[in-house]
């Protein structure tokens, strides 16, 4: 480095847990990610830097409309076009790929209507793909596009959700029989009871949560190329699951894992966008294979806010009860959500509802809950999991319950809260919903929250600020988040989507080390956590390691990125090759060394003796008779320098993470703007691996989080026009409307594995919306006013304050 | 409908990071097209192609400018430089040793844009505060970090500069 610049002030944390490898130098240290230095120097390689011979570009004709039936199409003018390729319809890459419907079958119930790549005879929302048009250049491309005649005629679009499920409206898949996906009742009785009681303080409120969606930078997009000789399948992908999408390849074009080889290398970003398969992606691959030559798909802007996938819309009518003594008796839910018109594959569409049932009331530990679940279609851009998925929502409907309820017991919020969580020395616990939790710090974090924010000096200033007409908010949110899923996730609903992962550790003869995992690399840092677990694992110098990752031919086979599993599931099966390749390096050594393995250990790249630490064998001498001198090596012995092993989580169905946030607002009352002052988020992710990444998982994922709460909307006009589908019009945080972000860490490790890390990646998306939600209305406080409705527009804090 | 089957050409001749190109392309393709498609620069990334994201920052004769939203025509005959250079100059190279410090880049596909207008800051507003930067740094999208680790690094940057740690070097590179 020419300008080693001030280390950041990020606490390594390793030594605040017991080690788990023996010369523990890596694990817990905010180690900086070396391997992006290619990022900064314009060398990184995402899909549309790739070029590969006769490749050629796609665009796709996507319905202008909501709802439509397509009478004719009239390739002819397009076809003629020079450098045109060729012009495909829905019937004829039908021929070549299966439709889908996307259930599962632990969600009971749950339907949706087959879905082609390309649209057969009706477009059910305005972004469907209908036609694609293949050409030398992307540029070539949109030109043919143009020239493409398609007779339409428009049909009724089901819109509002409130209205989707009346007698009358049109039905979007007639065959359903109604426009219902899925719906859930949860109750755990006693509910009526409580809220009836003598002493029981109830409050209710309506809650919205607007549409958004992930806006990575970089948009969708994927090289699919089929080698017709060979019957192989290459895909270049930004994606989060390489072997889902292989093995969706297989089924939906009825080939074997041999034949599909899928690469997933830099990806400019995911947040769950890029962990569903888009009806595109497998029209691009019928078209590779229908041409036999690299088709390249790039969603342009437009595209992605029109065909990514969408999240929440939800209106969720909500109340608590709190006994005068400051007990929370219960929580009851009436949540009603549109999800587009289909069920999104392979994941489903019923999850993210079914997240805010199984999470509402999370933190806390009354008995009574009561929750109903509406999932209904709607002809607007399918919605599915998304960072955070229900998270978000049912943080911010329960703490928004649990703000108005203490407000009317006049009891401070973290107080109150101090009072009702589920205390630390009582896990493992029980949710109301029936959540199964196996150790979380609620106490701890509220405490070390209220330090690290100086609470009580925040309120004192509220109150001085008060008299001088300035408006200050302090909002809290406690948050559950689960993480590390097991199979019951998707697996036993029967989707081929794997829970475990796999590693593979490799000492080279030089004595450097490769570790391939299934589980990818998307910006959050999951190679970097791989390389200090492996280098601590074996005892190697982290500078002697590399990491592949995102290769199906390549990598261990597993489930990659999502649900905040890759440090959690991806990071213990590294722990474990890393410990056997460790033993195997040292049966190595006593067979060159003829000495008893007892005696030895790895240290820092060499084999040395256990009670002197006198160096006996560099690890690259190892390497060199292992892998080139076996004529020297005991017959009966062969090294295994090459170790494999899985993991899946399998005590829990997930292994819950949990935190607190307190967000900081000023609201400007004559302009409704408000003004985020600053934000702070304890968390406990277990043990963590490197706390700078934590730290900047955290406050990226706040940010996403605040984006929803604030700004974030995908706007549809009355015809089901999406309205903001560009970049100025549709508001993602910017640098000077963020606010700084002060992280606090507690760790409770999980012991479902020996590492005990649990996931990072979202709880900070889960908590935002709920902090800043509560610290606008703690702020609207003397003005009797509230906001309930996300985005929180200036507008609405302008209406709830009766000034328009 | 006319047919857009033909797009009339231009020659180009262009400075980028010291090494002269001469292309023929459509004179309706942008910057960041030719750069990427006709120089087989793709440092710089297309995030949005309508001027708002930033990812495509480059400089055209010092000046930064969205790739997406010049015509590549308009740089016959200019000076590019972008992310890829390999003479950063002192400051660039500090940014990008302080981005990867500060872990100021989640995916990095913001990154290249994002390091162009922060050397342009660097540059231009030395006295640049927290706030200050926070402003400057608005014109560039990031989805992955929060942009709490970028100020950071930028920040560190402001401060080596007015600690003198360029002066050095500033008087080696006009030498």
């Amino acid at each position: 480095m020419n300008h080693p610049l001030e280390k950041p002030s990020h606490r390594d944390l390793g030594a605040d847990l017991p080690a788990v490898t023996e010369d523990q130098r890596h694990i817990g240290v905010a180690i900086p990610r070396e391997g992006t230095r290619r990022l900064t120097e314009g060398r990184g390689q995402f899909i549309d830097d790739i070029e590969l011979p006769r490749m050629v570009h796609v665009a796709f004709w996507r319905s202008p409309v909501a709802h439509m039936r397509i009478q004719h199409i009239d390739r002819t003018a397009a076809q003629q076009l020079p450098g045109v390729v060729a012009v495909v319809t829905g019937p004829e890459i039908a021929t070549i790929c299966k439709p889908w419907v996307a259930t599962l079958a632990h969600l009971a119930g749950i339907k949706s209507a087959p879905q082609y790549p390309l649209a057969i005879d009706r477009a059910t929302w305005q972004g469907e793909p209908v036609v694609a048009v293949v050409a030398e250049s992307r540029a070539r491309a949109e030109d043919a596009l143009a020239l493409l005649e398609v007779q339409w005629e428009e049909l009724p679009a089901v819109l509002n959700t409130e209205m989707a499920l009346e007698a009358g409206t049109p039905l979007i898949h007639p065959e359903l029989g109604d426009n219902l996906c899925f719906q859930r009742q949860l109750d755990t009785g006693g509910v009526d009871e409580a809220f009836a009681r003598d002493d029981a303080v109830v409050f209710e409120e309506t809650y919205v949560f607007g549409r958004h969606t992930g806006v990575t930078l970089e948009p969708r997009c994927q090289i699919a190329d089929w080698n017709a000789g060979d019957q192989k399948l290459t895909v270049h992908h930004s994606f989060q699951a390489p072997h889902m999408m292989q093995d969706l390849y297989c089924r939906q074009f009825g080939l074997q894992e041999q034949q599909v080889r899928v690469l997933c290398r830099d990806v400019g970003g995911s947040f769950g966008i890029k962990v569903h398969a888009y009806p595109d992606d497998f029209a691009t691959v019928a078209l590779a294979m229908l041409l036999k030559r690299p088709v390249k798909f790039v969603a342009d802007r437009i595209e992605s806010f029109s065909s990514d996938i969408h999240a929440r819309e939800h209106r969720i009518h909500a109340k608590i009860a709190a006994s005068r003594a400051g007990e929370i008796l219960a929580f009851e839910i009436d949540d009603l959500t549109g999800i587009g018109p289909f069920s999104m594959f392979p994941r489903t569409s019923g999850i993210e509802g079914n997240q805010v049932v199984n999470l509402t009331g999370g933190p806390y530990k009354h008995k009574a809950y009561r929750a109903r679940l509406k999932v209904v279609f709607q002809n607007k851009t399918p919605t599915c999991q998304y960072r955070g998925v229900g998270h978000p929502i049912a943080c911010a409907v329960t703490e928004a319950l649990v703000d108005g309820v203490a407000a009317k017991l006049g009891l401070d919020p973290i107080a109150f809260r101090q009072q009702n969580v589920i205390p630390d020395d009582a896990y493992p616990a029980t949710g109301a919903s029936g959540i199964k939790l196996e150790v979380l710090s609620h106490e701890a974090c509220l405490r070390e929250a209220r330090r690290l924010c100086d609470y009580d000096a925040l309120r004192a200033e509220q109150a001085a600020l008060r008299q001088r007409g300035v408006y200050r908010g302090i909002g809290v949110a406690a948050l559950i988040e689960l993480t590390n899923p097991s199979a019951a996730f998707y697996g036993v609903g029967g989707a081929r989507i794997a829970s475990q992962d796999g590693a593979t550790l490799r000492l080279e003869p030089s004595g450097a080390l490769t570790v391939m995992s299934s589980v990818g690399e998307q910006g959050q840092g999951a190679e970097a956590i791989f390389a200090q677990i492996a280098a601590d694992a074996v005892g190697v110098d982290i500078a002697r390691v590399r990491v592949v990752t995102g290769d199906t031919d390549a990598t261990p086979y597993g489930g990659g990125t999502w649900a905040s599993r890759g440090a959690g599931i991806g990071g213990e099966a590294v722990l474990q090759a890393g410990k056997v390749l460790r033993a195997n390096i040292l049966a190595t050594a006593a067979a060159i060394l003829q000495r008893d393995v007892q005696g030895l250990r790895v240290l820092r790249g060499a084999v040395v003796d256990l009670q002197t630490g006198a160096p006996l064998l560099d690890l690259a001498e190892l390497g060199r008779i292992a892998y080139f001198r076996s004529d020297t090596l005991p017959k009966s012995f062969t090294p295994e320098l090459m170790v494999t092993r899985h993991y899946a989580q399998r005590d829990y169905p997930f292994i819950f993470t949990n935190g607190v946030q307190v967000s900081h607002v000023e609201v400007d009352v004559d302009t409704g703007f408000v003004k985020l002052l600053k934000h702070w988020a304890v968390e406990d992710c277990g043990r963590v691996i490197n706390p700078m990444l934590v730290d900047e998982q955290m406050r990226g994922a706040i940010v996403q989080g605040i984006g929803g709460a604030l700004f974030e909307e995908c706007l549809y006009d009355t015809d089901g026009t999406l309205r903001n589908g560009n970049m100025a019009d549709y508001l993602v945080p910017m640098a000077a409307e963020m606010p700084d972000i002060v992280i606090g860490h507690v760790q409770s490790p999980t012991r479902s594995s020996e590492l005990g890390a649990k996931g990072a990646g979202e709880a900070g998306t889960a908590g935002a919306p709920g902090a800043v939600m509560n610290a606008i209305n703690d702020a609207l406080a003397p003005f009797g006013a509230r906001v309930a409705s996300q985005p929180i527009t200036p507008e609405k804090i302008l209406r709830a304050l009766g000034r328009i | 409908m006319p047919t857009p089957i033909d797009h009339p050409t231009r020659r180009l001749r262009v400075d980028i990071n010291g090494q002269t190109f001469v292309r023929d392309v459509e004179c309706r393709k942008h910057l960041s097209d030719f750069l990427r498609e006709d120089c087989g620069l793709k440092g710089s990334h297309l995030g949005c192609e309508h001027g708002v994201c930033g990812a495509c920052t480059v400089r055209v004769d010092g000046q930064i400018v969205r790739g997406c939203l010049v015509l590549a025509a308009q740089a016959d005959g200019h000076r590019i430089e972008t992310v890829e250079t390999d003479t950063p100059s002192p400051r660039l190279r500090a940014l990008q040793d302080a981005f990867i410090e500060y872990n100021a880049l989640q995916c990095g596909y913001c990154t290249p844009g994002m390091l162009m207008a922060a050397l342009d800051l660097v540059e231009r507003r030395p006295d640049a505060d927290r706030e200050a930067v926070r402003a400057w740094m608005s014109g560039n999208y990031c989805r992955c970090t929060g942009y709490h680790a970028i100020v950071d690094a930028v920040c560190a940057v402001l401060d080596r500069q007015r600690g003198g740690s360029f002066d050095v070097a500033t008087q080696e590179a006009d030498a």
